[in-house]
């Protein structure tokens, strides 16, 4: 619509159309700007939530309308085993992977964060497990850990000879739980390191000249200095990664899709099975909310994380 | 050059005063070393990903003959199969409509709204901006069956369309927030001027507020044709046709068949699939970071 009226625009500038007086007008401008963006954000977004919200409360199954039945969805999935699996499993994958990718995703920051010949080059190839598609890399994992031809288990059998018998990655539960959190880490190792690369260059280096004037060690230096004012952006990155870690799916899916006999269900991928592929669209749709109330945990972390923002860095930098 | 290098990097390198042999040892051993781990971690799968594309089978199930890490007598037989035997060419033409189509949907949605937001400033107009941020933090996840109900409703299940429409929902949040960033950066001055000439809203948006911000309309573009082209869960919850797969779904569910897995194909496939955003990525670096970093730090 932006651009039916440009034509125009010389006439416009001499005896205004009506149109170009509506398209002046304040409020009706801003409505037709904010229309596009809160309209598909309320049909695609805010409305399915809500209808999630409400299947997750009735016993609709693809192709049938369900009628409300009220908290049954839940109090059937408190009593399934493999409900408590993908809770557990959901937490430990969300810990741990979480604790890998901001331990050596802020170590990748500080070694970037050197000078060294050929830096933006490595800054480039850094990120790019993170632009390609999830799933494609994903596989590569899945063949990576394959039991019979996986290249890690050639490494240690028969180059290095630590192991007499290939790595069973993806045959027997916990090991296939640690392989995927591999695969996991090392997806989001760019994004943690990137982002806190561009934290860590903000810091002024007058700090650390005055903390090695006054004799810290780079220890200190790293505590004391580097790490709070670390703080903001640290709370934010680690909230969206809690945030898509937690409700990650693609990975799981792909390598494993749950098995070994369920061992690595992710709650999204015991909703898809139940509720897509299983076709019980208001069983899923309880699974798919009982991830909510982690998701509303993992906000405020976020909100209070910038709270204390503004304690630390006093109220001229925000 | 290592003086200044130790000088002015301030966190892992050596107090100035040691001396420049045990200064430059102690920078292999902090920085290259594990910077070279890094590096070879993170690049590998695509390596693995690459050498298996081209290698024969024999070659391929045979690590007692033939050293894994190299190919000795490499093949397109992979390639050929997945380009002439499978409907790849056609899942790679969906996707990248997909990924095209939703891109410009909300470039066009998100550019209103930010200048709606940042410009136009109304009552409320940071709740606005509060709450399309908010909307960034609700994963696909949890919304993708209900949506798929609403994809029937609509009765676009099955066809690229739906996912057009859908994108969006991750897509104009972030992009959103880009801009407003971008458009803070530009002096009001400009537009007020703008203003006093006689231009309307709509020409200032058109004609000074728009050219100013292409970078950051590169940036938000690229971001969104590379996030589209990687999504997964809607794609594979909305389409059911063989044909109307997006690469990323198609890969995993049409060409991992029985139980002997097509290593080649499916690694030459996941290498093909991957080069478009790669090439695209290796085009804009620059956009990326500066948008990745922009975002965090809003």
């Amino acid at each position: 619509m932006s651009v039916t009226t440009l034509p125009s625009r010389g006439q416009a500038l001499r005896q205004p159309g009506w149109l170009a007086r509506l398209f002046d007008y304040k409020p009706f401008l801003i409505v037709m700007c904010l229309a596009p963006a809160i309209g598909l954000l309320l049909v695609f977004l805010t409305y399915p939530l809500g209808l999630g919200i409400w299947l997750a409360f009735t016993d609709t199954t693809i192709g049938q309308r369900g009628v409300y039945i009220g908290v049954e969805n839940f109090q059937y999935l408190l009593k399934d085993p493999l409900w408590w699996n993908a809770v557990f499993y959901s937490i430990f994958y969300t810990a741990v992977a979480t604790f890998g990718k901001f331990a050596l995703g802020f170590w990748l920051a500080l070694l970037l964060n050197n000078h060294f010949p050929f830096k933006s080059l490595i800054r480039a190839i850094v990120l790019l497990p993170w632009i390609v598609p999830t799933v494609l890399s994903a596989l590569a994992f899945w063949w990576i850990y394959d039991p019979q031809f996986s290249i890690i288990s050639y490494l240690l059998v028969d180059v290095l000879h630590l192991r007499d018998s290939n790595v069973d990655f993806l045959g027997s539960p916990w090991p296939a739980r640690f392989s995927l959190i591999a695969a996991n880490i090392w997806r989001g190792i760019p994004f943690v390191a990137i982002s806190l690369l561009a934290g860590l260059q903000t810091i002024s280096p007058s700090l650390y000249e005055a903390a090695m004037l006054d004799g810290a060690t780079s220890w200190q230096r790293f505590r004391y200095i580097t790490f709070p004012m670390m703080m903001p952006i640290l709370a934010i990155v680690m909230t969206f990664s809690i945030i898509f870690t937690f409700t990650d799916f693609q990975l799981v899916y792909a390598i494993t899709r749950g098995g070994p006999v369920n061992s690595t269900h992710l709650l999204a991928t015991l909703a898809f099975q139940r509720g897509i592929a299983g076709g019980e669209l208001g069983e899923g749709a309880a699974i798919a909310v009982s991830m909510i109330p982690f998701l509303v945990f993992a906000t405020l972390f976020s909100y209070f994380g910038l709270a204390r923002r503004k304690w630390q860095q006093g109220e001229a930098n925000d | 050059m290592t003086d200044v290098a130790a000088q002015s990097s301030n966190v892992a390198s050596a107090t100035p005063d040691t001396m420049a042999w045990d200064s430059r040892a102690r920078r292999v051993v902090m920085i290259y070393l594990p910077l070279a781990c890094f590096i070879l971690i993170l690049l590998f799968p695509f390596y693995w990903m690459a050498i298996t594309s081209f290698k024969p089978n024999a070659e391929l199930l045979n690590y007692k003959e033939h050293n894994p890490f190299w190919i000795t007598s490499p093949t397109m037989a992979h390639v050929k199969h997945l380009l002439f035997d499978t409907s790849y060419p056609r899942w790679l033409k969906t996707t990248m409509l997909v990924a095209i189509g939703s891109t410009f949907l909300s470039l066009f949605a998100s550019t209103l709204a930010a200048y709606a937001i940042e410009r136009l400033r109304f009552r409320g107009s940071p709740y606005v901006g509060l709450g399309i941020y908010l909307a960034y933090l609700v994963p696909p996840s949890i919304l993708f069956i209900p949506l798929a109900t609403v994809i029937v409703q609509f009765g676009l299940f099955d066809s690229p369309l739906a996912l057009i429409l859908v994108y969006p929902t991750f897509l104009v949040p972030f992009c959103t927030w880009l801009l407003i960033g971008y458009f803070k950066s530009i002096p009001y001055e400009l537009e007020e001027c703008a203003l006093v000439d006689g231009a309307t809203r709509l020409q200032i948006l058109w004609r000074i507020t728009l050219p100013l911000a292409v970078p950051g309309l590169i940036s938000a573009g690229i971001f969104s044709f590379t996030l589209s082209w990687n999504e997964f869960i809607y794609a594979l919850a909305f389409i059911q046709s063989g044909a109307n797969k997006t690469v990323p779904v198609a890969i995993l569910t049409e060409l991992v068949t029985g139980d002997v897995y097509q290593w080649g194909a499916l690694m030459a496939g996941s290498l093909l699939g991957s080069l478009p955003v790669a090439l695209f990525y290796s085009l804009f670096v620059d956009y990326y970071v500066s948008s990745l970093t922009g975002a965090v730090k809003e």
